[in-house]
């Protein structure tokens, strides 16, 4: 197998919050790496947290051996961000001056946001301090995208599609097709085709 | 869509998650006999087997609780077949008194208890570690360290089972169990077992004499269990699952277990110390093998024991030690006891890099502390930590919002017991801080019996307990029955949402059909009810007016146990999810925002996700995305702001 991983492992982290479909995202990543012969770890976050909290998935992929589901600090290469605001927390954890960031700008409130405990900060700021944490970062509204598909789920798959774009794993639409044909029912599989493609152009 | 057990050849690899793999691994042993009860993380283990028991000719089964799970279980083991259990380390406290006499007489066909724990609390109320059980108990314990080994450990759990005739218990963590990896599959065996229950050899006869647990036969049964015992260690000296990796004389020896090896692994790896450190990872931690730890034990005077859990590993290893200081002489040992190691909480890479480098004196950084900072501080303000919540649309919002205002209204400083499962939440403030008493399943209800026999000694006040409808089977229904012949004061609130929500709609005894999807009669709690002579309500939550007047009607017929069970499925069981019963609007005109007295009751107080508030109008908004369409906060509205049109 040829390694064209950018770093091995490369550490990837998809994030959001319950109910965006951040593990399917995780998943389909991941089935295409396997099938491309990687070795493949993923460690997710659900359960109790699926329930309007963060959620966070970490991909370890590289061509030698498995690593530990839970990522050392400091040690992301990209953050797939399905909500902005989820961008920053794992940043502050995880992020580098190396680290690369995709992003979707619309935010979901908080019950602390809704309820006017906490502040939502402004998105010009919220992008600014994305900038400052990262070197590289794409913005774009996928939920808007997602919407115009019919359903704001479809914005997982369009992240996908998206970090497909960036080049820095190897993702080709015929292993998104064959990875996605074997999740879903087949009915569903031309819009989720549909969704990857608009991904990728937005990067 | 095929299920991932069964679509992967034999021999080649899949990305399964870790209690996938255990599927396989039971699949690979050949078990016939599945039962559990959900409890996060373990509940994908019988469903994943349920979706393929038609194909396998397997019995898989959801049982009313773990304790009842295992005996069907061990059921299936005394007629010959290979049965598994399933369940959180919770569900091992329930099943406990089972498991002690199981252990003790032994088994016939495989039995195999897994066991998902969870470190850190991430989806439980605790951090219960079970492997004691297995000393205290007397029966081999297994904890595999990665996703193959989660496979081929569950099916070497059924093989040891089988030759030593007693039950083994495997345990995994939420880090494995809901983490993913690559897996080889191995061969799915072809088998066509009969099941007899043989009953005709002595009590002592352990394959065909009747299972009894007599005060005589005591004595023996323990000396045949602890020879199985014995047994089990001769095979932990040479099990392929316990590995050594470093150099032969390392300045520290690490000794782990479960999914801990790989946060070791990967700390030596970061701190390039493959070569000053070495690793002995056990896959079986009880009984501990001790020829195998008499010789790791002496390379290294440095000894750190890294484990999930209660510093289970580290007792044993001590107690081993020193039994064995003349041949391995005094050890310094360093883990959760000393310090080096958190005393609570699960582990990761990076508390593993923080002990080696504070044992052997290195120094690290994993960012620039520049950066470090920068990014904490930006996170403090722009990142804060998102509260769990209802879901929209959700009944248990509606139903908390009507107990709490009932409460209220009632005035007497009356409380509520609570139970687990999603509503456990009715104790933050996304139900209205509520819930005053949460510990375990089906404890809300007993608490309330309790409390609500306290009048004798001036207590007055109110006592109300909640449970779902799967808590109400699982461990409710006795507490119940205690509440009404000892004529306890109190109300049980059933929230029936028609299924196990929290884990995934799992069904329980109350549902239409089984975990194979086959139709099994429903039982009612309403008529279960009836029949223990209680009075017993049953209203819709989302009828703010009528469930509050029978609330209050129910709080005033004060002396007995009273019922209310509010049915409303869940907002995402499957034959609700996506479709809204309400479109709803906001009439700009009505909301009288700040000049409202309400101060934004619906988003402030009510606070659905699916509500929001525009700051720049000063008015409420509906969230397309989110909003559900239930119609509750259109009844929530005292200017009637928010409308609700009827689409189903």
């Amino acid at each position: 197998m040829e390694n064209t991983l950018r770093c091995d492992p490369y550490n990837l982290i998809i994030t959001g919050v319950g109910g965006q479909g951040n593990v399917l995202a995780s998943r389909v990543v991941g089935d295409m790496m396997i099938h491309q012969g990687y070795r493949v770890t993923i460690g997710e976050t659900f359960g109790a947290s699926q329930r309007g909290g963060s959620v966070m998935s970490h991909l370890r992929i590289s061509a030698r051996n498995g690593f530990s589901p839970q990522m050392p600090e400091g040690k992301a290469h990209m953050v797939v961000a399905l909500e902005p605001m989820e961008a920053i927390r794992v940043l502050a954890v995880y992020g580098n001056p190396k680290v690369k960031v995709l992003c979707n700008t619309r935010p979901i409130q908080s019950v602390g946001v809704i309820c006017g405990d906490q502040i939502y900060p402004e998105l010009k700021q919220i992008i600014q301090w994305i900038e400052s944490l990262s070197e590289d970062v794409r913005f774009f509204d996928t939920t808007k995208e997602a919407l115009n598909l019919g359903s704001p789920i479809f914005g997982n798959i369009m992240a996908v599609g998206a970090l497909s774009a960036t080049g820095d794993l190897p993702m080709s639409l015929k292993v998104f097709e064959k990875v996605i044909s074997k999740k879903i029912p087949a009915g569903k599989v031309e819009t989720n085709l549909k969704a990857y493609q608009i991904g990728k152009g937005l990067v | 869509m095929s299920s991932i057990l069964l679509e992967t050849k034999t021999d080649s690899e899949a990305l399964l998650m870790g209690n996938d793999a255990i599927s396989r691994g039971a699949l690979e042993a050949g078990v016939n006999v599945i039962t559990g009860y959900p409890g996060t993380p373990s509940s994908e283990i019988v469903e994943q087997l349920a979706k393929v028991a038609g194909d396998c000719n397997l019995y898989v089964e959801w049982s009313v609780n773990e304790k009842v799970a295992l005996e069907v279980a061990a059921a299936g083991s005394y007629a010959g077949l290979k049965s598994m259990c399933v369940m959180k380390q919770v569900g091992v406290n329930v099943a406990a008194d089972s498991l002690l006499h199981i252990a003790e007489y032994g088994t016939r066909g495989a039995l195999v208890l897994v066991s998902c724990e969870d470190p850190g609390a991430l989806s439980s109320t605790n951090e219960g570690d079970s492997r004691p059980y297995a000393k205290m108990m007397e029966f081999p314990l297994l904890e595999p360290g990665d996703f193959q080994e989660a496979k081929d450990m569950a099916k070497w759990a059924f093989e040891l089972s089988e030759n030593l005739c007693n039950i083994v218990m495997l345990r995994s963590v939420t880090r494995l169990s809901h983490a993913s990896g690559n897996v080889i599959m191995g061969e799915l065996p072809q088998s066509d077992p009969e099941a007899v229950f043989e009953f005709n050899g002595t009590p002592m006869d352990q394959m065909k004499g009747p299972i009894l647990a007599f005060p005589t036969l005591v004595d023996p049964l323990r000396r045949r269990q602890q020879e199985k015992l014995s047994k089990a260690e001769a095979a932990f000296e040479e099990s392929v699952f316990n590995t050594y990796t470093g150099p032969e004389k390392p300045e520290l020896l690490i000794i782990t277990s479960s999914v801990c090896q790989l946060y070791t692994k990967e700390a030596l790896s970061i701190l390039d110390l493959q070569d000053r450190v070495g690793l002995l990872k056990l896959g079986t931690t009880w009984p501990l093998p001790p020829k195998l730890l008499g010789k790791y034990l002496g390379v290294c005077d440095k000894i750190f024991i890294v484990e999930e859990g209660t510093p289970f590993l580290e007792d044993n290893i001590k107690a081993m030690a020193a039994e064995k200081a003349k041949q391995v002489g005094i050890k310094t040992f360093f883990g959760r006891k000393d310090g080096t190691l958190p005393p609570v909480n699960e582990l990761n890479p990076d508390i593993l890099i923080e002990g080696i480098t504070s044992i052997l004196e290195i120094p690290f950084q994993s960012v620039s502390d520049g950066y470090k900072a920068k990014a904490k501080e930006i996170a403090a303000v722009g990142a804060p930590v998102r509260e769990l919540t209802f879901c929209p649309g959700c009944p248990h919002r509606a139903s908390f919002w009507l107990i709490r205002s009932a409460l209220k209204l009632d005035n007497r400083s009356g409380f509520l017991c609570g139970d687990i499962g999603c509503y456990s939440l009715g104790a933050g403030p996304c139900g209205f801080s509520t819930i005053k008493i949460l510990q375990a399943m089906g404890s809300g209800m007993g608490m309330a019996s309790g409390f609500g026999k306290l009048d004798q000694f001036g207590m007055s006040q109110p006592v109300m307990a909640v449970c779902g409808d799967s808590t109400f089977f699982h461990a409710v229904l006795p507490a119940l029955v205690n509440a009404v012949h000892n004529q306890s004061d109190m109300i049980l609130v059933v929230l029936d949402n028609s299924g196990t929500a929290m884990t995934g709609f799992q069904p329980h005894p109350g549902s239409p059909a089984g975990a194979t999807g086959m139709k099994l009669p429903m039982l009612d709690i309403e008529k279960l009810c009836c029949a223990i002579d209680i009075r017993v309500e049953v209203s819709d939550p989302f009828d703010l007016q009528s469930t509050r007047e029978i609330l209050l009607d129910l709080l005033e017929d004060s002396g007995n146990p009273r019922v209310l069970i509010l049915k409303q499925p869940c907002a995402l069981s499957p034959i609700k999810k996506g479709s809204k019963m309400y479109e709803m609007s906001i009439d700009v005109n009505l909301c009288l925002a700040d000049r409202c007295g309400c101060n934004k009751l619906c988003t402030r107080v009510f606070k659905c996700p699916g509500l929001m508030w525009d700051t720049l109008k000063g008015k409420v908004q509906i969230d397309e995305v989110l909003c559900a369409g239930c119609g509750v906060c259109a009844n929530v509205c005292p200017t009637g702001a928010i409308n609700a049109e009827r689409v189903r």
